[in-house]
């Protein structure tokens, strides 16, 4: 009787226990799911080795190849020697015209269902300057009497507050000024997202949805490479196309001429003969986050 | 319900691999990476685009792909005298650029276009001095000064190509590439790509279905 009860109760216990243990894995049978054991142990970005980077950047582009039949390329864009990137926008010439947001669209694969862009253009009032009073969504002919357009994308802060929120340091300032992410480490907390005075981070909510024929195919590991669900996303000065000398797309787009782009380190530079000669200003001056991106008006 | 030793066993053998292969590899990224170097001298040419609207006009046709016809200026103008004076204002035209709508300012069509019997069209500036098409830019800086400032600072027109010289080369938008010299002011776009962003709904509509307001 004894012995009956007790075995009972082992098999009884064996069988919870057993279950409880199977109960625990579950989450982890449907991560490998979707999850590879590569992806499972693949390092932050600054531990990978050249070696392992470009296997991870291989294991991307083989995805992609997968997933939209096409042949993209990534690269790792590294910082160049003697370059601080830094930004200038003329609001007096500026027309709210939403170029700029467009081809940074399709510059950076973002998602076509919610027309992502890491610009947002703001329709203000003029004569005010209440960022939270911006309308990003107007849908008239541009420029409408009595307004201006402010420009807001990330502005590469010398002393960003979303790198210090970051928990798991996914993402970072690199040496020519530029903040970025690493896609593959962000866990998706969105702190960075509720620290930025800017607004200027992204999140995806879903997986972005691009058509195979408009995929940007010339991707960089840290910049315009397609985003996996549920992590940050925001702009990296087109780092795959300023860190090779290029202009940024959004300025490239702009018809009118209001963006000024280039190398705060060098003295001769567009962008710093605007910092000298024109009355510069950035956004939330007072937090003490040092923009590198300067807005000016004609004369 | 348990994992199922095809899935443990890449794991635990990747695992391991990583850990013993850590050791060796631990100090892989310790060294610093490579930068790309610095810019060097700016070689490559600052090019500015050449607007067709400078040797042609457009016409009422359109050609196989939707695309106003265009001709060029000395199709008619080296065969034909313009003759004599030039008209005071567009309304004056019988024969030729009929319908052509002026919104500069006063200026009379001699302020720019140089009265010149055949050959090529022909601009002056104030003193005189006679242009070609292709150098209108000296024409329009005559009277808008610091905008001519302002492009050459780089602050005004659009442009493509490289910010850094010396790794390739720049073009540069002209006056003429966005403004009409006879209609010169920008005129209204309707912007594209509206954000469908969650958190931006029209502010109007932003706290229609907020019950704590």
């Amino acid at each position: 009787m004894d012995k009956g009860r007790r075995r009972a109760l082992k098999v009884l216990g064996g069988t919870l226990g057993a279950g409880a243990f199977a109960a625990a894995l579950a989450p982890l049978r449907a991560w490998s799911k979707s999850l590879s054991v590569e992806q499972f142990l693949q390092k932050h970005y600054k531990e990978l080795s050249p070696s392992e980077l470009a296997a991870t950047m291989r294991r991307h582009e083989r995805e992609a190849k997968a997933k939209y039949g096409r042949d993209v390329h990534i690269e790792d864009v590294r910082p160049m020697e003697g370059v601080q990137f830094g930004y200038a926008l003329n609001l007096s010439v500026c027309i709210g015209c939403r170029k700029c947001a467009e081809a940074c669209h399709h510059e950076n694969n973002h998602d076509r269902k919610t027309n992502n862009s890491y610009i947002r253009v703001l329709e203000m009032e003029q004569g005010t300057f209440d960022l939270e009073k911006g309308d990003a969504t107007y849908d008239h002919p541009v420029p409408a009497p009595g307004k201006y357009y402010l420009p807001v994308q990330c502005q590469q802060c010398d002393n960003p507050p979303c790198v210090k929120v970051c928990p798991v340091q996914a993402t970072w300032k690199e040496r020519d000024g530029i903040v970025v992410v690493d896609y593959d480490w962000c866990i998706g907390c969105r702190y960075c997202e509720a620290a930025c005075p800017y607004h200027a981070r992204r999140f995806n909510w879903e997986a972005p949805e691009i058509p195979a024929d408009e995929l940007n195919t010339e991707q960089a590991y840290l910049s315009n490479r397609v985003r996996p669900q549920g992590v940050m996303e925001k702009c990296t000065f087109c780092l795959h196309r300023t860190r090779k000398g290029l202009l940024p797309a959004c300025l490239e787009a702009c018809p009118t001429g209001a963006r000024v782009f280039g190398n705060l380190a060098d003295p001769e530079s567009e962008i710093r003969r605007v910092l000298a000669n024109k009355r510069v200003f950035v956004l939330k001056e007072d937090l003490g986050t040092k923009p590198r991106f300067f807005y000016f008006f004609d004369t | 319900m348990v994992l199922s030793p095809a899935a443990v066993t890449p794991v635990t053998a990747a695992l391991l691999a990583s850990m013993l292969g850590a050791g060796a590899l631990a100090c892989g990224r310790d060294q610093p990476e490579p930068l790309r170097p610095a810019p060097g001298d700016a070689e490559s040419p600052v090019t500015v685009h050449q607007p067709p609207s400078l040797t042609s006009v457009e016409t009422k046709e359109i050609d196989g792909l939707g695309r106003p016809v265009r001709v060029a200026c000395v199709t008619c103008h080296s065969t034909r005298d313009a003759g004599g004076a030039l008209p005071t204002s567009a309304n004056e035209l019988r024969e030729f650029h009929v319908g052509l709508t002026v919104r500069h300012g006063t200026l009379a069509c001699a302020s720019c276009h140089a009265a010149r019997a055949g050959g090529e069209p022909m601009l002056h500036l104030a003193t005189g001095e006679e242009l070609r098409t292709s150098e209108t830019m000296r024409l329009c800086a005559q009277c808008h000064g610091p905008k001519l400032r302002e492009y050459e600072a780089g602050r005004h027109g659009g442009m493509t190509g490289h910010w850094d010289l010396s790794q390739g080369p720049r073009t540069r938008n002209h006056c003429v590439d966005c403004h009409d010299p006879h209609v010169p002011a920008f005129q209204p776009s309707v912007p594209v790509l509206r954000p469908r962003d969650r958190f931006l709904a029209p502010p109007s509509a932003a706290h229609a279905g907020d019950s704590h307001g």
